[in-house]
Formats: structure tokens, C-alpha cells, sequence
């Protein structure tokens, strides 16, 4: 058999004088060439948690750390880019935004926007910028691609009070839809997972993918409602507009910002047609990633 | 009968390595070559994890090929080899860092491997968050570090420390640190490469220290490492790896002298003194040295003398004329470069009368005194006549002491504690009578 067509295993089997699951167990590792496609190992992963836990605490604390404003970035950065684009497109370019104030419109839009533009690159970049660690230790390398969605979080969250300030001065109430927000947030995080478990390893592979996708991040937000809102596509091409907006929620991030732009402001009613299809494009995005993530691990300690 | 803790079948294991680029002549070829690039480059990186082609290219590479061997619970075994031999490669696939090509592993227990002291440490963060970050990543839990956290720090030394950041500690530190960390695991099976060469000689004592224990609690250690002298000490059982097969597998003190005779018949064919350069030596050269080397005390060429037998320093040289009264020395230094002795003819006050042409002068040492370690001669040669120097070299010819039988028992003090091995004797009186001892 090519060895091209093989994947990673490494079988762990309850020896015959020990129960795997007891703490004591001694288990039996059998290593081989590895063989046809796998799904990722989850299991293995929990085991891991503390690792994925601490990496995490990690990923925050140096990004925060030696700064003289510490977490104070995780609010300039998204309020930075509101008054930028308040202006340039709320103003200067009388870009609709739905009724309400542009700033409003944009800053929530932004919210889970530089969740995924961070986690994108974080993800793409994780095993990379790991290389050091995981060419001497073993541990489950789905961790790596894993961890820049957990240190996002924190940025997230912060910013998310940053929205919820907003909100009382420009005295928005929420609609009752704010319960579906963590629906919309792990909708996003899949979506991240995913394009992470293909990227990760492919930069890998071929360093040429970190740069492309720190451009492709710019051109995916002018792609993404983030700036505009999707009611602008029913007012420039009426006639195709229902078709369109079907193959445009294959883009998870048109339902992910519109939904939260619903929950939140109530601009639009709940797009659960866009919701719906992003949803596909981030499971399918996910589970073929993790087999292909699977399938070139063994392939990892090589070519770092 | 014991299930063998490690057991490793028809084991190998392949590597694309690099494929040279393309040279251009003109600025046509190199503008062509530019658009064509990407798809050399595209091929070039593909190739390095798809090997569908001809298997036999001659930029693919067995870093292993066919290793078996069995290892049982409790043992403490060695791999040596040259550079490149293949030794980092087995433990990589043991530790499961990197998968095998061919054959199969069967591993018993929890493995933990230290193939780099403190991985994953970052600079920004401090010792204590450090700890943490090693330890989940070298598997333990984040309730397992927090309760050695104490020992750990102990163990390491880096005491009032443990709270600033890790880019403020020295690199021996940062060495302690992360071994600290690694000692505390409890693994089934231990995989160490060569972590010790960095780090002070009283640390390295308690990391060996700390590998005996560990093997002594019945677990597996897998060692690697190019110093012969703590192979020697640490393990029972080694394996030498040459051209990524196992070449020779014994008990340790028979397998580091095979390795290091073996080294040695490959290295009298380099490394022949008539080819160091001449900037490389003193002496005006009308006597040059061809060649410098060690037998035993069985006549055979030697790396690894013993100590406590004799050895015989043995220099080959060329005379460019007739020379009355030429004198012949070495000096002996030891790995810290410090002088352990002179051996020259002066002191003997004799000479030698050495005619055009070639000859062969032997220095015997009857009973080598020196601790386990590397050393390295110094050969000089010089007429006593017009007081010129013939030839010098620095570095003519290195060796390593692996074994003694100075004392003929088995306790040697280590070069850590001694320079030389000195013969002695005790006796001892009782009841001692102040007014007849010496005063
Ligand atoms: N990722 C890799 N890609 C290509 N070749 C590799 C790779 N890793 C190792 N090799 C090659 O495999 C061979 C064995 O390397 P290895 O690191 O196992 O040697 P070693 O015995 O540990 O040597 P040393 O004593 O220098 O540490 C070398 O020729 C090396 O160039
Ligand atoms: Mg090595």
C-alpha cells in the first residue's frame, strides 16, 4: 500500500491484566504505519483539557501582558474600527444601516466579526507557531487549532460589555432573541473550527497559506455584512434577490452577523434562512477538516 | 512471563530530504525559472509527505530501517551512534511525535519523552505559570502539577525565582526548571535525548541521580546520549545505531567500546595527521608527524582505553633530514581543557638520533591513571640541537576512559570529584599513644 494513502494510528487496547479505565491501568500502545481516513479522537482530546486549559490562560495572559493598557486593547481595537468605518460609511458614504445609529449597527456587526478574523488567523497559524513544542512532545494535536478559539473568547467577552454600554446610551432594548445568541456564537466557533482544521494544517504544509488568508481576511469582510446591511442586496437587485440570498448564506458569517444584529437590535427579524444554510457550510467546513486534519497529522513532526 | 514493557518490529521509518535547486546561467533561464517557481516549489514541499514515486530517488531517506528489539519493564537501556545515525528518529517514533514508515511499536504504560528540557516555556511568562504550561503539556493534569509544584520547585533551585518572568532567569535556569518539571513525572516508560549537555556538572549529578531512581522504581529509561561516561553509569543493556540499523547491541560496557573502536576505524582513514594544515601546526617542519593513536594492552588500536591497564601513545612521523637529538612529548588535557600531565623525554633525559625518513616513537603509560572522561593530546617535537620545534599540534589525537580497573574494585571517583587517579593505601592503628606520634 502507498504510503500516501495511509493515516495516523495508534490504537490504544486494554492489556489483558488491566482494566484501561482505571487509573492504574497499564494500557498497550501499538504504533503502526498509518492506515485509511480517521475521525478526529475526542475522547483523546478531553483527556487533554488541562493542556488545552492552560494554553489558553496562556495565549491570553501573553497577549495582554507587557501592554501598558492590558485588556483595555479588547476594547479600543472593535471601538477603533466603529468610529473609522462610522464615518467613512455611515457618513461619508450614506451606507444604510437597518434604522438604527450606524455605530450601533457596525459595533455589533464587529462583535462576532473580529472573533472570527482573530480565530481565523490564530487557528491558521497554530501549528506553525507551535512547530517548537509539538516536534518533542506528544499530546493530541487538535489542541493546537483548538486553542485560539478559547483565548478569543476573552476579547469577545469583553467586548461584548463594550456593546451592552452602547446599547443603554443609545437606549436599544434587545428582542426576546438574545437567548439564541449562544446558538449564533457556537455557530461561529464552528465556523472558525473548521476553516482552522484545513488551514492549520495546510499552512503547514505550505507557508504560502498564512499570507493568503491575512489578505483573504480584509476581502471576507467587505464580504460579510459587516459594514452593510443584507436588506441593501433587496434594494440594488430586487429581481434576484431571493436567490441570491440563499447561495449568500452559504457564507456562515452573513447569518452569524445578521442574526446577531436581530437578537440585538431587532433591525430584522431572525434570519433563520441564512442561519440555516451557514450552518451547513460550518458542519461540513468541520467534518471534512477534521478528517483531513486527522489524515496529515502523522505528516506534522515531519515537515515542521 | 513479563510482557516486554517496549517491543519494536521491522521498524522504519522514511524522510524526503532536500532536493537541490536548480542553477541558471542567464537572466532568460533565471526570469523563466521565476514564473516556473510556484510549481517546483508546489512539487518540492508536496514531495516531502508524498512519496507515490519511484521509491528508490536519491532524495529519499531511511532514517531507520528494519530495528526490532525487546525491551522489558525496569531496564535501563542506551542507544549510541554517530551523528545522524538514527537515534533521535527511534525516540521520535516511540514517543509517537512522528509515525513509523514500515513495522509496528507495542509500548506498555504511560510514555513520556524529553527530547528538549522545558518545552513549550514561554519568555513573557513566569516560572510558575511555566510549570504549569510544561507539565499539562508533558501530560500530566493540572491537579498532578499543582501537587509536586512544591518538590518541583525544589528540585529545580530556582527558588525566590519561581515568580518572575522566565526571560529574566539564566539559560541553566531555565535548564533546571524544565528538567525539575520532567522529574516528577511518572511515567512507565522514560525517553531521554541528550537534554544533560547543557546545564552545571553538579546538576547534571542529580538529573542522572534522578534517572537512576527512577529506574530502580522498576520503570523504563531509553537514553541516548554521546557521552560515553554516562551511558556507562546509567544503563544496563545499549544498542548502537549506524546508518539508522542497529549494528551491535550488548552490555553497555562491551557496546560503548565496540561503538567507540568502531568510531575509531572510521576515523583513521579521515583523519590523518599529515593532512592538518599547515597553519594548524608550529615546528618548521623538518619532522612532521603522520599519525598519533593509542594501543591497548592487547595490541589493538584503542579510543576507549581502560583505566588502571597500560595504554601505549603511539606517534608516526616523516623526517625531512638527519636530526641529532630530537625530543618528543605530549601533554594530556582533560574536557575542561585543564592539563592532567606532561609526559616528555626530559624528564627521562634521554633523546633520539633520528635519521632521514620515516619512524614510529612509543610513549607507555603502564597503568593509565586517569577518571572516566574525554581527553586530548598535545604532540610536540623539537631538536635539541639549534633549539628549533619541529612540529606541534594542538589536538592530535582525542580518546575517551569509559572503564577502570585502576583500584581493582568497583568504586572509581568520577572526573567531577578527581584529576587523576592517585595510588594509595590505608592502614590503620588503635589505641594511638600521644607521646609517640610525630609531633
Ligand atoms: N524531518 C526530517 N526530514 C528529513 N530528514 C530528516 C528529518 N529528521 C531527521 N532526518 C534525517 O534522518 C537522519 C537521522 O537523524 P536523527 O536526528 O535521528 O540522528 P541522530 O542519531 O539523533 O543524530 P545526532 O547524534 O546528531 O542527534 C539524519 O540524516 C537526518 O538528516
Ligand atoms: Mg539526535
Amino acid at each position: 500500500m502507498q504510503a500516501e494513502q495511509r493515516e495516523a494510528t495508534a490504537t490504544v487496547l486494554p492489556s489483558a491484566n488491566g482494566h484501561a479505565s482505571s487509573p492504574e491501568a497499564r494500557r498497550l500502545v501499538r504504533i503502526e504505519p498509518p492506515t485509511g481516513w480517521q475521525f478526529v479522537n475526542w475522547r483523546e482530546v478531553l483527556e487533554y483539557k488541562d493542556l488545552l486549559q492552560t494554553q489558553v490562560h496562556r495565549g491570553v495572559t501573553v497577549a495582554y501582558k507587557q501592554t501598558v493598557l492590558g485588556f483595555g486593547w479588547a476594547i479600543i481595537g472593535p471601538v477603533f474600527s466603529m468610529i473609522v468605518f462610522t464615518v467613512i460609511f455611515g457618513n461619508l458614504a450614506n451606507v444604510p444601516s437597518d434604522g438604527v445609529p450606524y455605530a450601533l449597527f457596525s459595533y455589533t456587526a464587529l462583535l462576532p466579526w473580529q472573533y472570527f478574523s482573530g480565530a481565523l488567523s490564530g487557528t491558521t497559524n497554530s501549528l506553525v507557531s507551535n512547530r517548537n513544542i509539538f516536534t518533542k512532545v506528544y499530546f493530541p494535536r487538535l489542541i493546537l487549532p483548538l486553542v485560539p478559539l478559547g483565548t478569543g473568547l476573552v476579547g469577545f467577552g469583553i467586548s461584548f460589555g463594550v456593546l451592552v454600554v452602547l446599547m443603554i446610551w443609545y437606549a436599544v432594548v434587545p428582542t426576546v432573541w438574545v437567548v439564541f445568541l449562544p446558538v449564533l456564537i457556537f455557530i461561529l466557533m464552528l465556523t472558525a473550527l473548521g476553516s482552522g482544521l484545513w488551514l492549520s494544517s495546510l499552512a503547514l504544509q505550505y507557508r504560502d497559506v498564512g499570507r493568503i488568508v491575512g489578505m483573504a481576511s480584509r476581502l471576507l469582510m467587505y464580504a460579510a455584512p459587516v459594514v452593510w446591511p443584507v436588506s441593501l442586496i433587496a434594494e440594488k437587485l430586487p429581481e434576484h434577490y431571493e436567490t441570491i440570498r440563499i447561495f449568500y448564506g452559504l457564507y456562515p458569517m452573513a447569518g452569524v452577523i445578521e442574526g446577531f444584529r436581530a437578537a440585538l437590535l431587532g433591525t430584522v427579524p431572525m434570519p433563520w434562512d441564512l442561519i440555516g444554510m451557514g450552518t451547513i457550510t460550518a458542519l461540513v467546513l468541520t467534518i471534512t477538516g477534521a478528517f483531513y486534519f486527522r489524515r496529515t497529522e502523522h505528516l506534522f513532526a515531519d515537515v515542521a | 512471563m513479563a510482557r516486554p514493557a517496549i517491543r519494536v518490529e521491522n521498524l522504519g521509518k522514511r524522510y524526503r530530504i532536500g532536493v537541490e535547486e536548480e542553477q541558471h546561467e542567464t537572466l532568460l533561464g533565471a526570469m523563466g525559472s521565476w514564473f516556473t517557481a510556484p510549481i517546483s516549489n508546489y512539487r518540492r514541499l508536496r514531495d516531502l509527505s508524498h512519496f507515490e514515486d519511484d521509491e528508490n530517488r536519491d532524495d529519499v531517506l531511511w532514517a531507520l530501517r528494519d530495528v526490532s528489539f525487546e525491551i522489558h519493564p525496569g531496564e535501563v537501556v542506551g542507544f549510541i551512534g554517530r551523528n545522524g545515525a538514527g537515534k533521535s528518529t527511534l525516540l521520535k517514533l516511540l514517543s509517537r511525535i512522528a509515525y513509523p514508515t514500515t513495522g509496528h511499536i507495542e509500548l506498555v504504560g504511560r510514555v513520556s519523552s524529553l527530547l528538549e528540557v522545558g518545552t513549550g516555556f514561554h519568555q513573557e511568562l513566569t516560572g510558575r505559570e511555566n510549570v504549569f504550561l510544561n507539565g499539562t503539556i508533558l501530560g500530566m493534569t493540572k491537579a498532578e502539577v499543582a501537587s509536586k509544584f512544591d518538590e518541583i520547585v525544589e528540585f529545580s533551585g530556582v527558588g525566590k525565582f519561581i515568580d518572575t518572568p522566565v526571560k529574566r532567569y539564566s539559560s541553566g535556569m531555565k535548564v533546571r526548571l524544565g528538567f525539575a518539571v520532567a522529574a516528577h513525572l511518572e511515567p512507565d516508560i522514560l525517553i531521554v535525548d541528550e537534554v544533560l549537555a547543557v546545564g552545571d556538572i553538579a546538576f547534571k549529578k542529580k538529573c542522572l541521580g534522578k534517572m537512576d531512581e527512577v529506574s530502580k522504581s522498576g520503570r523504563t529509561v531509553l537514553y541516548v546520549s554521546h557521552e560515553m561516561s554516562t551511558v556507562t553509569n546509567l544503563c544496563q543493556r545499549a544498542y548502537v545505531l549506524s546508518g539508522g540499523q542497529i549494528v551491535h547491541q550488548g552490555p553497555v560496557q562491551e557496546a560503548v567500546e565496540w561503538y567507540l573502536d568502531d568510531m575509531e576505524v572510521l576515523d583513521r582513514d579521515n583523519l590523518r595527521l599529515d593532512e592538518v594544515d599547515e597553519n594548524e601546526r608550529g615546528g618548521d617542519g623538518r619532522l612532521r608527524f603522520t599519525s598519533a593513536y593509542l594501543v591497548d594492552r592487547r595490541g589493538r588500536h584503542t579510543h576507549a582505553p581502560t583505566a588502571g591497564e597500560p595504554v601505549e601513545v603511539v606517534l608516526e612521523y616523516e623526517a625531512q633530514e638527519d636530526l641529532p637529538r630530537v625530543m618528543f612529548w605530549l601533554r594530556i588535557d582533560n574536557h575542561l581543557n585543564v592539563p592532567v600531565s606532561v609526559l616528555h623525554m626530559r624528564s627521562h633525559e634521554t633523546y633520539y638520533d633520528i635519521q632521514k625518513g620515516t619512524g614510529r616513537v612509543r610513549c607507555r603509560i603502564p597503568n593509565l591513571p586517569l577518571p572516566n572522561g574525554a581527553y586530548q593530546i598535545k604532540i610536540k617535537a623539537k631538536d635539541y640541537v639549534q633549539g628549533h620545534m619541529l612540529d606541534a599540534l594542538e589536538s592530535a589525537l582525542e580518546f575517551e576512559v569509559s572503564a577502570s580497573t585502576f583500584f581493582g574494585s568497583d568504586y572509581t571517583p568520577d572526573i567531577n570529584h578527581s584529576t587523576v587517579l592517585m595510588e594509595h593505601g590505608w592502614t590503620h592503628e588503635e589505641h594511638i599513644d600521644a607521646s609517640v606520634s610525630p609531633s
